[in-house]
C-alpha cells in the first residue's frame, strides 16, 4: 500500500456516550431496491442487543448480503439503520465503521494489501490512530485469530482458512462492537470450520452471522433470523427455528442428516485390511 | 492453486537485502539512465557497468547467473534494433541479396546494434537485481516516498496483489473449456478459437470489473475515505548513506570512463 503519512482529520473519535441499553443495531421498516430495479429488501425490521449472537439464515439471493452492506451504510445511508442510535448518514460513518467491523464472503475481495500485517493495519490506521497504538492493535488482533506469526506474509500465499482468520483479523484490529459475517464457513474444510467456530466462539463481540451451515448456527447462535425474498419471515429461537422441519424446507432450507443408508452398526472396517 | 511466476524476490540477509529501498530505488533508476546514455562502443564503460551487476550479486549472495539468465527474456525486444545494422552509414562490410532487395551491413552499424543491446541488457539486469533482492510492498514504499504519485502506486499495489487472483481465474477458465472439449481436436478454425478467446476475455474483464466493487465496498467497511495511509517501516541509517556515497562514486566512474579520451 502506498504512503500517506500526514495524520486523517477525523482524529480520535469521541467515545461513545450513549447508554449502553441501546441496541447495538436497529433496523426499521428497511426497504432497498438496486439501481437495475430489483427490490432487494421488502420492509425488514429487527433489532440485536449488545453481547447477542444473532445467525441470518436464508436460501442463495435472499438479500443477506445486502442486508449485511447496509449495517455499516455502505448501502443505504438513512436512518432505517441505527448503531447505537446512530443514524447510517454519511457524517456518522467514520464512527459507525469503526463500531460494525463487516467480514466479506470472499477472503480475496477483503485482503486487499500486499501484506497481511498492511492489511490488518488498514482499519485502524484509516481510523487516524497514532502508529504505535496501529502497531498494537495489528498484534492484538493477530494474536486473537491466533495468526501472529503470519503478519509479514503475503495474502496470495495463504490458504482460504488462514485467509479467513486473517479477514476477521482485519476487522478486530479496529475494536468493533458488532462482527457482521458474510458467510464466513463456506468453502472451509472440516478442520478450518471447526477453529472458525471455536474462534467466533471465543470473541466477546456481538455478532450477526449470515450463512446456510445450519449446524454451525445452531453451536453458535441463540437466536435466528430466516429471511427470504427479502423479506423477514422469522425471528426467534434458534432450537425452535432449526426444529420446525416445515418452515426450513419452505424458505429453501433443511437441517443436515445423515442418510439410514450410512448408519453402520459397527466401527467401519476396510476391506482388505486385517 | 496458486501461480508464482511474477514473485522475483529471492530471500537473503546480505547488505544488499538490508539496505534501505530507497537507495536501492535511486540507485537502480540512476544506473539504468547512466547505462542507456552511454556512447556507442563505449566498452570500457559498458564492462565497468557489467561488472557492478556482477559485483551486486556476489554481495547479494545470488548465483552470478541469474541476472544474466533471467536478463535473456528481454533479448526478443532488442531485436526491434536489428535496423540499425544496415541503415546506419559507415564501411560496409559485405553485401547481401534477399529476393529485391540488397542488404549492405556497415561497421557503425554492427557497434550500434550491439551497444544497444548491451546496454538493454545491463538495464534489465540491474532492475532484476533490485526485485530480487528487496520485497515487493517495501519498493512500493519506496516509490511513495520519492514522490511517485499516489494513485500510480495504488494501481502498482493492487496489481500486485490481484495479478495472481486473475492469473488464477484465467487457468480456472481455460481449464473449463479443456475439460468440456472432450478431447476433440479444435479443427473448427481459427475464427472458432477467436471466439472462444473473445469470450473468454470479456469473462475475465466482468469478473475482475465485479470484483474491483466488492474490493471497493471492503475498502470503505474499513474506513477508506480516498486517501491511503501505510505504517513508517523504514529509518535511513549510515550504512545507506555509504551505500549511496558508492553508487555515486561507481556510476561517475562509469560515465568518466566513456567520455575521457
Amino acid at each position: 500500500m502506498p504512503v500517506y503519512h500526514p495524520r486523517p482529520s477525523s482524529a480520535a473519535l469521541p467515545p461513545l456516550t450513549e447508554a449502553r441499553h441501546t441496541p447495538v443495531i436497529e433496523v426499521s421498516h428497511l426497504h432497498f431496491s438496486y439501481a437495475d430495479g430489483h427490490k432487494a429488501l421488502h420492509d425488514i425490521t429487527f433489532s440485536i442487543h449488545a453481547g447477542e449472537k444473532v445467525a441470518l439464515v436464508g436460501p442463495n439471493g435472499a438479500g443477506k448480503s445486502t442486508l449485511m452492506l447496509h449495517l455499516n451504510g455502505i448501502l443505504g445511508g438513512d436512518d432505517h439503520v441505527r448503531v447505537y442510535d446512530l443514524p447510517t448518514i454519511k457524517a456518522n460513518l467514520p464512527r459507525i465503521r469503526a463500531l460494525v467491523g463487516l467480514v466479506f464472503q470472499n477472503p480475496d475481495d477483503q485482503l486487499f494489501s500486499p501484506t497481511v500485517l498492511e492489511d490488518v493495519a488498514f482499519g485502524p490506521l484509516h481510523m487516524g490512530l497514532p502508529e504505535a497504538d496501529v502497531r498494537q492493535r495489528v498484534q492484538a488482533a493477530l494474536a486473537q485469530v491466533g495468526m501472529s506469526a503470519y503478519a509479514q506474509r503475503l495474502s496470495h500465499h495463504l490458504s482460504v482458512g488462514e485467509k479467513k482468520r486473517i479477514t476477521i483479523a482485519t476487522v478486530l484490529s479496529m475494536q468493533p462492537e458488532l462482527l457482521a459475517l458474510d458467510e464466513p464457513s463456506a468453502g472451509l474444510d472440516p478442520r478450518a470450520r471447526r477453529q472458525l467456530i471455536e474462534l467466533l466462539r471465543q470473541l466477546p463481540q456481538t455478532m450477526l452471522i449470515s450463512t446456510h451451515d445450519l449446524l454451525m448456527v445452531g453451536e453458535l447462535c441463540p437466536r435466528a433470523l430466516i429471511i427470504d425474498t427479502g423479506r423477514l419471515v422469522a425471528d426467534g429461537n434458534t432450537a425452535e427455528i432449526l426444529s420446525d422441519a416445515q418452515l426450513l424446507h419452505s424458505h429453501g432450507l433443511e437441517l443436515p442428516h445423515i442418510p439410514a443408508t450410512l448408519r453402520f452398526p459397527g466401527p467401519v472396517t476396510v476391506s482388505g485390511s486385517s | 492453486m496458486h501461480v508464482d511466476p511474477f514473485d522475483s524476490y529471492r530471500a537473503g540477509n546480505s547488505l544488499i537485502h538490508e539496505l534501505d529501498p530507497r537507495p536501492k530505488l535511486l540507485f537502480t533508476l540512476a544506473f539504468i539512465i547512466s547505462t542507456t546514455l552511454l556512447p556507442d562502443g563505449a566498452w570500457l564503460s559498458l564492462a565497468l557497468a557489467f561488472m557492478t551487476v556482477l559485483g551486486i550479486s556476489l554481495i547479494a549472495r545470488l548465483p552470478l547467473g541469474y541476472a544474466i539468465k533471467r536478463s535473456l527474456l528481454a533479448l526478443p525486444f532488442t531485436l526491434a534494433a536489428l535496423t540499425v545494422i544496415f541503415v546506419v552509414p559507415g564501411q560496409p562490410l559485405l553485401t547481401m541479396s534477399i529476393g529485391p532487395w540488397t542488404l549492405r551491413p556497415t561497421d557503425a552499424g554492427l557497434i550500434r546494434f550491439a551497444s544497444i543491446v548491451s546496454r538493454s541488457l545491463i538495464s534489465v539486469q540491474m532492475a532484476i537485481l533490485l526485485t530480487a533482492t528487496t520485497p515487493f510492498p517495501d519498493l512500493l514504499h519506496a516509490m511513495r516516498h520519492i514522490h511517485v504519485p499516489r494513485s500510480l502506486v495504488a494501481i502498482i499495489s493492487f496489481m500486485l496483489r490481484y495479478l495472481f487472483v486473475l492469473v488464477d481465474e484465467a487457468l480456472r477458465l481455460l481449464r473449463a473449456r479443456s475439460a468440456r472439449s472432450a478431447g476433440e481436436r479444435p479443427t473448427r478454425g481459427i475464427l472458432w478459437q477467436a471466439q472462444i478467446a473473445g469470450h473468454m476475455a470479456g469473462q475475465l474483464f466482468v469478473r475482475s470489473f465485479e470484483r474491483s466493487d466488492r474490493i471497493y465496498d471492503a475498502m470503505l467497511a474499513r474506513g477508506y475515505t480516498g486517501y491511503l495511509y501505510t505504517l513508517h517501516t523504514h529509518i535511513i541509517q549510515r550504512r545507506d548513506w555509504l551505500a549511496a556515497a558508492g553508487a555515486v562514486i561507481i556510476l561517475s566512474v562509469i560515465q568518466l570512463a566513456a567520455h575521457l579520451p
